[in-house]
């Protein structure tokens, strides 16, 4: 019989993150060994187009459950449509969100079943699924399997499987699954500070600053902040200053290790490391990080590792392919400048 | 309020781990309360310190698997249960969500229950929505914040740290939390806290005490644990007299590599 492979489309309030194409494609890749179709499930409120849109980057149809109430996630009303829709799928891929983490969980108590998330690399084994994960904050890896039960649940980590090109000569059909939710516990009373800028997770690029980026000693703060803890507050705004032009000027996340975080230098959703984000970009540019295990723990998949630090034994420069003994403060923003001329901005 | 932590014993973080005869080694290094679950011991302290009531810290885990719970009761926890069965070994997180939910079920009446947001061993911070998804509450997970807690009328609003920013959500309780450590700053177990927890009996429940008698059978199996290939990598020190120089010749490099 063939199998069948559902693909759950991520998206945050109507837009579909670039991971959930990721999942499509890895999909596509899994059906092609398995001789499988593709199905992609889209669960909000006027979400045809991205179902359509998932057909574009490789499905075969899509199955939508659209309903005004849905308009806002909830992990409890969308599992129950989901839990529904995919009842007799053989495996079930999602692309890793906190959304998705919550979502995928539930799922597998409805249909009880397995799951295994963060999924970097996957293979065929006796007609299932074999995964592998990290585990250990990365410094091990695990094969997972869910040999007996269906669907087989995976999410996928953004960035460790490659995006497909949108064909838009593909069609596919649209359906629709009738599913209104049912009474919903929660409700969302609103969203503060929404981050700016290029998402960690999905950046192709990061610049990340350490405890480094406080340190330079011939800036003086204006007279009116006496407090030591305050002056060093604002040296490193300085420093991230001068982190922001880099990474803007790369199209670039911004990124921090935990030093700077807990310093106070610039908010957490900018933490990379084992509690932190867990990233994997092609090129990852530490300034004033020393390369502790725990930061490495988030950033070591990346492709090209560039170390800008004044102390040429920091362990950072054992993962980079680049390094540069010296100052930041010099470094960075002659960086962006050679950037800038190279690429022409 | 009465309210339960969910805590798990992991290898401390600075531990070398590494793969003996197919097996995860963590060598000599202790184990401890999972890290994560620190910010949910917390958290549920400060509550029960605001509003009264009682914090029970219960844990899965082998026989004599004490270590994190008396961490929690040397933190402020007022009882800690051990779940521990023959039967009970190596389950997976469909399994493991199954036992802690008829654990909380014994506890009695719980108006909240906290989780970690991950165990820093295997990675997954599933378990919480499991447990919730069991228990049919609303599952805050990745707390950043309680805004607003109402015993009386069992109601709570919390803010969520997600990828696109915080959600304030609001709903009612009992309910589940899995908390990220914007939350709080966790507190170093007092003299006496320790003290109380090296002389504290820690009742055991095993799969009869909580009704799970039957065989548990894991959804998932792990065929094989490795190492990651060691990145081979001789870093280029790039050099120059002025920082121009060495960003300009870094830049160079980049695109020579087909980086940029
Ligand atoms: C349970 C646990 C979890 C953790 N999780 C994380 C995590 O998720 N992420 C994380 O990052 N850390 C984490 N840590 C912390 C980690 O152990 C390190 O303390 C932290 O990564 C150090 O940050 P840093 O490199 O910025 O600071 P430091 O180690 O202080 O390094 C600063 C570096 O900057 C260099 N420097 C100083 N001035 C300059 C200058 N002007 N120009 C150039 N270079 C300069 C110095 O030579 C030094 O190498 C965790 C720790 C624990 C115990
Ligand atoms: N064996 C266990 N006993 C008690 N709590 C656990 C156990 N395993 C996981 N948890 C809880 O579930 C959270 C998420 O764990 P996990 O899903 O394993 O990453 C942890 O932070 C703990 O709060």
């Amino acid at each position: 019989m063939t199998q069948n492979i559902l693909v759950y489309i991520d998206h945050f309030q109507g837009s579909p993150s670039s991971a959930s194409w990721e999942a499509v494609g890895a999909a596509k890749t899994l059906a092609g060994e398995l001789g499988a179709s593709v199905t992609a499930i889209v669960v909000g409120a006027g979400v045809e187009a991205i179902a359509k849109e998932a057909i574009t980057y490789g499905a075969d149809s899509g199955v939508v459950a659209d309903h005004a109430e849905f308009a806002e996630f909830r992990p409890e009303p969308y599992a129950d449509a989901l839990s529904k829709i995919a009842a007799e799928a053989d495996v079930l891929l999602f692309p890793t969100s906190g959304r998705t983490r919550e979502l995928a969980a539930m799922v597998a108590v409805d249909l009880d079943t397995g799951i295994s998330p963060d999924v970097v690399a996957m293979e065929i084994d006796g007609g299932a699924v074999l995964s592998t994960r990290p585990i250990y904050a990365g410094k091990l890896l695990s094969k997972v399997i869910t040999r007996e039960k269906r669907p087989q649940i995976l999410t996928l980590r953004s960035r460790a499987f490659p995006k497909p090109d949108p064909d838009d000569s593909r069609s596919g059909d649209v359906s629709s699954a009738d599913i209104a939710p049912g009474e919903i516990l929660t409700k969302v009373d609103g969203y503060s500070e929404a981050e700016t800028g290029v998402s960690l997770s999905d950046a192709a690029v990061i610049v990340s600053g350490g405890r480094g980026v406080s340190n330079n000693p011939s800036l003086t703060p204006p007279d009116d902040i006496t407090d030591e803890k305050e002056q060093e507050v604002w040296r490193a705004q300085a420093g991230f200053k001068l982190i922001g032009e880099l990474a803007e000027t790369l199209n670039a996340a911004v990124g921090a290790s935990r030093a700077a975080v807990d310093a106070g230098y610039i908010p957490y959703v900018n933490q990379v490391g084992q509690t932190g984000k867990v990233v994997s970009p092609d090129l990852y540019i530490a300034a004033g990080i020393s390369g502790a295990i725990q930061h490495l723990a988030g950033m070591r998949t990346a492709k090209t590792i560039v170390a800008i630090n004044k102390d040429g034994e920091a362990p950072i420069f054992k993962l980079a392919r680049f390094g540069i003994v010296g100052d930041l403060f010099e470094i960075v923003p002659a960086l962006t400048q050679a950037l800038r001329e190279k690429l022409d901005k | 309020m009465n309210i339960v932590v969910c805590v798990k014993q992991t290898p401390d973080t600075a531990a070398t781990v590494t793969v003996e005869d197919g097996k995860v080694s963590w060598g000599d290094a202790p184990l401890v309360l999972n890290p994560w679950d620190e910010f949910a011991v917390e958290e549920a302290l400060r509550l029960k310190e605001a509003h009264g009531g009682e914090v029970t810290a219960i844990s899965l885990g082998s026989e004599g698997a004490t270590e994190a719970l008396k961490q929690a009761l040397a933190m402020g926890c007022d009882k800690a249960i051990l779940v521990s069965d023959p039967n009970f070994s190596g389950l997976d997180s469909l399994q493991v969500s199954r036992v802690l939910a008829e654990a909380v079920k014994k506890v009695g009446e719980v108006d909240l229950l906290f989780f970690g947001r991950a165990s820093v061993d295997s990675d997954t911070g599933i378990t919480g929505s499991q447990v919730a998804r069991r228990l049919g509450w609303p599952a805050l997970t990745l707390v950043a914040a309680i805004k607003a807690i109402d015993p009386g009328a069992k109601t709570i609003s919390v803010e969520r740290m997600l990828e696109e920013g915080r959600q304030l959500v609001s709903g009612p309780i009992p309910a589940v939390m899995s908390v990220v450590k914007e939350i709080n700053e966790p507190r170093y177990p007092s003299f006496m806290g320790i003290r109380k927890a090296s002389k504290a009996e820690i009742p055991v429940w095993s799969g009869g005490d909580i009704g799970l008698t039957e065989t548990l059978e894991s959804a998932v199996t792990w065929p094989e644990v490795f190492a990651p290939p060691k990145i081979e990598t001789q870093c280029e020190f790039v050099e120059g007299d002025t920082p121009v120089e060495i960003a300009t010749k870094l830049v160079d490099r980049l695109v020579e590599e087909k980086v940029i």
